[in-house]
């Protein structure tokens, strides 16, 4: 049921540019007004996520320690799991968001009869790493529509991701790896039961229109080619503020192809997807586990009302002298002054 | 009380790759006895001003819920989104990877799918959704929303009164999402309704009016002091005193009080009094401060900061220069992660320095309180213990990490470091469930109650079932840990899974094998329980 509805809410998201730049003619309306109110929804739509992650404040420093504290120094400590100062916890978010790295812990537990047994299950990690590292250098490539000229490090990038030469033209790594991560996560959601049980709608929905963005992608590449100067006319003048639509009539493949982009950088603030921002924030990564060597402020912390000393001692005043546990009622006076001169 | 099932049938429903058919936010809670904890005694919550909801029980149809219940909740949930940056952050970013799905040892010991961390977390997620985001409410369940009825507020008590707040699933998340986090909010708005439980809120008034959870007075803890002290005499033949509200001494030593009364704590406080006596250190216990476990944080942050109040007063009005804590798991995770925050900044004491090697404890500088294995291993380190391991030989020793040490303090080394000094048998369990990776104990953050026990045993299996391995391979006869319950609950464990395997106490090792100038020859431990080769003489 959720597959399918989000398998269906791709295929109309697809249909919509097809009727709408093929047989209407919107050209204008998908090429150029769409995009930008996505890459505002998406712009403001982020800078309001972070702004409202911001305004809470975190009132604890509660660091995750997941290796040895530093405390002693002939004891070696984890300066990764356990970052004592903001380079280390620098270090820790590095490996975090580039490498997956508490992903790639990953274990499978068993039960075989009485007896729990872990497996290492490194296949979530896989498909993560091979889904997000690809998004990733594909944004860069996307440069080369956008910049002119072309900057050496794109072209670079480009190039090395073209290196095996497969097909004509060159078909890019980075494509087929997108593809491999995104069906190996889509699979593992589908057959594992347990995250298959936890799955919404809105968990296969990603994973579908980024699959037809890639795909879409692909075969614009490949099969049915479009006129590329044609598509760099009309990046550059969106990315100028300058739009134009360009000269020569731009395939509807690519006008799917924009579309689901625009349908994903609109949603992208008001979904899950915000982990990529979020992942900074997080309190149990970027904090350094050093809390007893730095105070850590509060700003809404407030004075809680306790037993006091000398209510305690004078609850328990008799038994105490019979025990011969000392009195101590100047501490009493000390405080109850103290307390009159505040 | 319910009859809990034998060990061989326990497990006989966990099924951990078998999902139910129904969707989960159609599956109700169900309070099958020895999976839930009773409802606080409503004089409890009266005698410390919070509100309550009469007598009830969970397992009533209906509860007898305020008026106004989801205006309150309502109010609470916004209230937290807006102050706790973890909390809201934690609801919005979670992709539903299920990296944490099988981490949490109740979904181990049970199979129910509430259980994943990320279940248990989208129970509060799918109601944020559903109350107060317009997607939410557009596409309900789809997009994960649901609306806010009694049936969640029942669900919710159950199913955050089965997470120990151990942070496994912290460990495992590419974002860090802490259930734990989450279940401690959770557990604040239910106390804004008024729902609380019975085992963990009378410690709470015993702790806030008496000084520790179990209500001893000033005076029963120093004669169940001077009991521990003649036992020690029996065994050693030396004779201890144990400095009682001293002013001016160095160092306020506070410990979680079973240690002054319960078996096994007991065996750990002598293993103290013993290294204390053995060091000639200048210190003294506090019957005012005698609680170092900290029962408020298991309800509320607010109550957590009521009771250890009392800690910083004593260090000021005893004018001691530094304070050192005993061993405990959830007691340090808020003196480690709390204190420094709510009662600082500390001018009034010392940066703690070590009398006997010199060692300044520089992490801990700001907040002056040291743990008691990193004192120990400092000592241990500069040769300043006399130590006969081979009194421990008749142990095969392997050590439990708690939760709250190791995930949210990082102490793995330092107890490995004295076990393995005092103790010639040590192994260790199997990797993936030790250190950061550690199962808890099954019974922590206030779950330790009978009526909850066939969860606790559940919920304690994974820990169990790694004992029993080396306790199988190696002959593996006693489980060390650092932590107050650890040991009243790991004991009952033990029991139920892998009888013949006992806990101790780091310092309760250390007791043993330390020489104590003028003793006689020994020829029991702590417990008197014959030594290696002195069967015959006791
Ligand atoms: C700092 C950057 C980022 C980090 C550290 C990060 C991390 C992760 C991780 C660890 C997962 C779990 C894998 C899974 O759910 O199967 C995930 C899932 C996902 N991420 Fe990211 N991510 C980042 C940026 C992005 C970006 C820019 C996108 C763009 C669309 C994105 C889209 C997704 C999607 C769609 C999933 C879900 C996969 C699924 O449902 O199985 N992420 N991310
Ligand atoms: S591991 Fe983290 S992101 Fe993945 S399901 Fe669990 S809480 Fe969510
Ligand atoms: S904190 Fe521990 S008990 Fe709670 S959900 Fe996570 S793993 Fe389970």
């Amino acid at each position: 049921m959720n597959v399918f509805f989000s398998f269906i809410i791709t295929l109309i998201l697809v249909l919509i540019p097809v009727v709408g730049v093929g047989l209407l003619g919107l050209d204008p309306l998908f090429g150029i007004v769409i995009p930008y109110v996505a890459f505002l929804i998406f712009f403001f739509g982020l800078i309001y996520r972070i702004i409202d992650w911001a305004r809470s404040p975190q009132p604890f420093k509660i660091p995750t320690t997941c290796g040895q504290q530093k405390s002693l120094p002939w004891i070696k400590h984890s300066r990764l799991e356990s970052p004592f100062t903001m380079k280390e916890v620098y270090l820790r978010m590095f490996f975090e968001v580039f490498l997956f790295r508490s992903l790639f812990r990953n274990l499978r537990a068993d039960l075989v009869g009485k007896r729990l047994i872990y497996g290492s299950a490194k296949w979530l990690w896989l498909g993560a790493i091979l889904f997000h590292l690809s998004f990733l250098v594909i944004m860069l490539r996307h440069l080369r529509f956008f910049i002119h000229p072309v900057p050496s490090l794109v072209d670079i990038i480009a190039k090395v991701d073209g290196f095996f030469q497969l097909g004509i033209p060159p078909i890019y790594h980075t494509d087929l790896f997108i593809l491999a991560g995104l069906f190996l996560l889509l699979l593992r959601r589908l057959v594992d039961s347990k995250v298959n049980y936890l799955s919404h709608a809105s968990d296969y929905f990603p994973l579908f229109l980024i699959l037809g963005i890639v795909i879409s992608g692909i075969l614009m590449r490949t099969i049915f080619k479009v006129d590329v100067q044609a598509v760099k006319e009309l990046a550059y003048g969106l990315a100028t503020f300058s739009p134009v639509l360009p000269s020569h009539k731009i395939g509807v493949l690519f006008y799917i192809h924009l579309f689901l982009v625009s349908v994903l950088a609109a949603y992208f603030p008001f979904s899950k997807l915000v982990h990529m921002v979020g992942v900074f924030f997080s309190p149990t990564r970027n904090l350094p586990n050093n809390n007893r060597a730095e105070r850590y402020i509060n700003p809404w912390d407030y004075p809680v009302k306790y037993t006091t000393y000398c209510e305690w001692q004078e609850r328990f005043r008799d038994v105490m002298e019979e025990a011969g546990i000392p009195i101590d009622d100047e501490w009493c006076k000390e405080t109850a002054e103290a307390q009159k001169q505040a | 009380m319910s009859k809990l099932p034998k060990p061989d049938e326990l497990l006989s429903d966990v099924k951990l790759h078998d999902m139910p058919s129904k969707h989960w936010m159609d599956l109700k809670p169900e309070f099958k006895p020895g999976s839930y904890l009773y409802a606080v005694e409503p004089q409890v919550m009266e005698d410390l001003g919070r509100p309550h909801l009469g007598k009830w029980q969970p397992h009533d149809e209906k509860w007898p819920l305020p008026e106004n219940w989801k205006e309150i909740v309502r109010e609470a949930i916004k209230k937290r989104l807006e102050r706790n940056r973890a909390f809201k952050l934690f609801m919005d970013i979670c992709v539903r990877c299920g990296a944490c799905a099988d981490k949490c040892h109740f979904f181990l010991g049970t199979g129910d799918p509430k259980n994943m961390p990320v279940l248990r977390a989208e129970l509060i997620r799918s109601i944020i959704k559903g109350e107060f985001s317009t997607f939410g409410k557009l596409f309900g369940r789809l997009s994960g929303g649901r609306p806010l009825t009694e049936d969640v507020i029942k669900e919710w008590f159950l199913y955050f009164y089965q997470c120990t707040e151990c942070r496994r699933c912290s460990v495992f998340c590419p974002y860090g999402i802490d259930t734990a986090e989450v279940t401690i909010m959770m557990r604040e708005i239910l106390h804004e309704l008024g729902i609380a439980v019975d085992w963990a809120m009378k410690p709470v008034r015993f702790s806030h009016f008496v000084g520790n959870h179990i209500g001893l007075q000033p005076h029963t803890i120093k004669e169940n002091i001077e009991y521990l002290l003649y036992d020690i005499e029996q065994i050693t033949g030396i004779q201890i005193e144990v400095p009682i509200n001293r002013k001016g001494a160095e160092i306020l030593f506070v410990t979680p009080s079973a240690d002054f009364f319960a078996d096994p704590g007991i065996y750990t406080f002598m293993g103290y009094v013993l290294l204390f006596h053995h060091i000639g250190l200048d210190y003294t216990i506090s019957t005012y401060a005698s609680e170092g476990g900290n029962f408020g944080f298991f309800n509320t942050l607010e109550f957590a900061k009521k009771l250890h109040g009392k800690i910083y007063e004593e260090a000021k009005r005893l004018k001691v220069k530094w304070i050192l804590g005993g061993e405990c798991g959830h007691m340090w995770r808020v003196w480690h992660q709390y204190h420094n925050t709510w009662f600082g900044p500390f001018d009034y004491l010392e940066v703690p320095k070590s009398p006997i090697t010199g060692t300044v404890f520089e992490h801990a500088k700001d907040n002056k309180i040291v743990h008691i294995c990193e004192f120990t291993a400092d000592l241990i380190a500069h040769g300043k213990l006399k130590i006969d391991p081979s009194r421990n030989d008749h142990l095969v020793v392997t050590f439990h990490d708690s939760c709250n040490t190791s995930r949210a303090m990082g102490i793995f080394e330092e107890p490995r470091f004295i076990i393995k000094n005092v103790c010639n048998n040590f192994v260790e369990m199997p990797e993936n469930t030790i250190r950061e990776k550690t199962f808890c104990c099954g019974s922590g953050s206030g779950l330790n109650a009978d009526e909850f026990m066939e969860m606790r045993m559940r919920g304690g299996f994974p820990r169990a079932n790694a004992v029993e391995y080396v306790h199988k391979k190696y002959g593996v006869n006693t489980l060390a840990c650092i932590c107050a319950i650890d040991r009243a609950v790991l004991p009952t464990l033990m029991n139920y899974w892998v009888p013949g395997v006992e806990v101790s106490g780091v310092h309760e090792l250390v007791g043993n094998a330390l020489i104590m100038e003028g003793e006689k020859e020994r020829t029991t431990d702590l417990r008197y329980r014959p030594l290696k080769g002195k069967e015959g003489e006791v």
